[in-house]
């Protein structure tokens, strides 16, 4: 197994307890047990530092941005474009203009789906997304070609969980119009070839967006590199507050598209004959947005790129190692998903235990891990099965914590068995 | 918290056994459960004569809770009449939710079906325990669409 990240940063023991010691629920215990925490793919937990940056805004400048002259609103504003600023730098994005904050990845492709593709998808055009999606980039394609006469196609996986670039190169033809695939897939861990299936989709002439929400914390995101059009991802994912994300888009695409939601902020001038959409990126941010958690964000990206996402990378890769190598030892364990590329994420069926039981088994023993379908129910299918169990790891976790679920798991066995 | 208060002998036993698993071919009723939150699927089939349930099966996939219930489900109700299953049903249910408390007439009332009652200090795993129940009260009552938990 390899990761996609090609540096090796060698991570001691004594930088992950640096790290843990940054998450105060890392401290927590549950049913008298330490709490291991490996539900990082659902989302992650937040270090002081940003735990500190939302409770400051609360407490000494809350106030409402874009439309105050009084200083409170001036600190506010300047605070969230600040936090807008960092997320560019981040992601690689050319402007500000191109990063437009939302309420999460959901969000971020619903509005791509219904500002762009309501725009320009007609009977006859084709979307492109492959079997491995989260639900949220099914669904909002399913409603957009619904209501445009297009059809959405699927890209099919392999018994790995891998796509392969020849069923791309024949699914694009003349009539795909739009490409929709996860960077990293939450059900698998699967990393996509997505520079690859970019500049395939290119050469169609087809857009692509990239839901970002997985791999964001666990490979370094380049959107310039990677050329795609459209990349979302949430910020609860990597280590921010809940109800805050972004989507990147290319300026010349969000200059051309019509805004999606209508309200406060995205507007010039409101006549009744007419109304006139404010600049990028206001025309797709209707309404007092979620201040707190976009100056979250900007805290937890400065503590990312402090750590270093090669470090992430790095350690996060032995982590995952090591727990495949472990899992294979459990009787009766079948991985789902065991890719070439692959980060962060280990699922994982057990013969004669579903994941449910396997889930409250380990929670029994202070252990977090998600059981069920991941909002992949296509995964889910492909593979004949009905739920699986998931680890999922972030840079704080340890090759200890790894050992603590692999107990569980042969406890959960041994019950069953 | 103990873990076998919820994993109880008995649980574990009708999962990796369950009872009257399969298809019912000659059957008066039947419905399909689904618990959407988990991707938990049971077809629950009964033959009922003159108001009394003399068979009960089902098939599906899921969790022990859910399995040993429905298989629990199908030795008990076997026998009893449309309006006694509704009853322990009615029991049963409102002992999990935590609407009933659990005193000794209700433990005696509930029979074999008191090993499940250890869910109670698991809210997300309620809905595995009343997942064949809620199908089979489907399918004696003839609900038309899919029987979901939520
Ligand atoms: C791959 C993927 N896409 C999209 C989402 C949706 O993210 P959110 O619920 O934060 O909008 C998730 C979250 O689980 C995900 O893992």
């Amino acid at each position: 197994m390899t990761s996609a990240v090609v540096s090796s940063v060698a991570v001691n023991a004594g930088e992950v307890t640096a790290w843990r010691a940054d998450f105060p629920i890392l401290q927590t215990q549950v049913h008298g047990k330490p709490l291991v925490y490996l539900d990082n793919g659902a989302t992650t937990q937040k270090p002081q530092v940003v735990i500190d940056t939302v409770s400051r805004y609360y407490q000494s400048t809350n106030s409402n941005i874009h439309r105050g002259v009084h200083h409170l609103s001036e600190v506010a504003t300047v605070d969230y474009e600040n936090a807008r600023a960092t997320i560019r730098r981040f992601i690689g994005a050319a402007s500000d203009k191109e990063v437009i904050l939302t309420s999460g990845t959901t969000e971020s492709i619903n509005l791509v789906a219904n500002s762009w593709g309501l725009d320009n998808l007609k009977t006859g055009d084709e979307v492109l997304v492959t079997e491995m999606e989260h639900h949220s980039n099914i669904v909002p394609w399913q409603m957009v070609t619904q209501r445009t006469g297009a059809a959405l196609k699927v890209i099919p996986i392999n018994d790995a969980g891998e796509i392969s670039l020849e069923d791309v190169r024949e699914l694009l033809t003349e009539r795909t119009k739009f490409v929709a695939i996860s960077h990293l897939s939450n059900a698998l861990g699967t990393i996509n070839p997505v520079k690859e299936v970019i500049e395939l989709a290119h050469r169609a002439g087809a857009l692509v967006l990239v839901d970002g929400a997985q791999a964001i914390a666990h490979t370094p995101v380049e959107v310039a590199e990677l050329d795609c059009d459209f990349y979302a991802f949430s910020g609860h994912k990597i280590f921010g507050p809940t109800g805050i994300g972004v989507l990147y888009g290319k300026q010349a695409l969000l200059e051309a598209m019509p805004p999606w939601q209508g309200g406060g902020d995205m507007i010039r001038i409101v006549r009744f004959d007419g109304s006139q959409w404010n600049d990028l990126p206001y025309k797709f941010e209707a309404g007092t947005p979620n201040i707190a958690g976009a100056i979250g964000l900007g805290a937890a990206l400065d503590y990312v790129t402090a750590i270093g996402i090669d470090k992430i990378a790095a350690h996060e890769t032995v982590l995952l190692d090591y727990a495949q190598q472990q899992l294979a030892t459990i009787p009766g364990l079948t991985p789902i998903g065991t890719a070439k590329h692959k980060a962060s994420i280990a699922s994982f069926v057990v013969k004669h235990v579903h994941a449910h039981d396997l889930g409250t088994i380990l929670d029994s023993e202070g252990i977090a891990i998600r059981a069920g379908h991941h909002c992949a129910m296509p995964v889910m299918e492909h593979f004949g099965v009905a739920a699986t169990a998931r680890a999922s790891f972030a840079f704080y976790n340890t090759l200890e914590e790894v050992d603590q679920l692999i107990l569980g798991l042969n406890k959960a066995v041994e019950m069953f068995g | 918290m103990d873990l076998r208060e919820l994993y109880q002998d008995l649980i574990v036993d009708h999962n990796k056994r369950p009872r009257n698993f399969g298809k019912l071919d000659d059957t008066t009723y039947f419905a399909e459960g689904f618990n959407p939150l988990c991707g938990d699927q049971i077809t629950v089939y009964l033959y009922v004569d003159d108001e009394q349930v003399t068979k009960v099966q089902f098939e599906g996939e899921g969790c022990a809770i859910s399995t040993a219930s429905a298989s629990m489900m199908t030795e008990i109700l076997t026998g009893k009449t449309i309006a006694e299953a509704d009853a322990l049903f009615g029991l049963f249910h409102r002992v999990l939710i935590g609407e009933k408390e659990l005193d000794d007439e209700t433990t005696d009332q509930l029979g074999k079906l008191a090993v499940l009652t250890g869910v109670r200090a698991y809210p997300s795993r309620v809905k595995c325990a009343t997942l064949a129940w809620h199908t089979c009260q489907g399918a004696l009552h003839k609900k038309q669409d899919a029987i979901s938990t939520e």
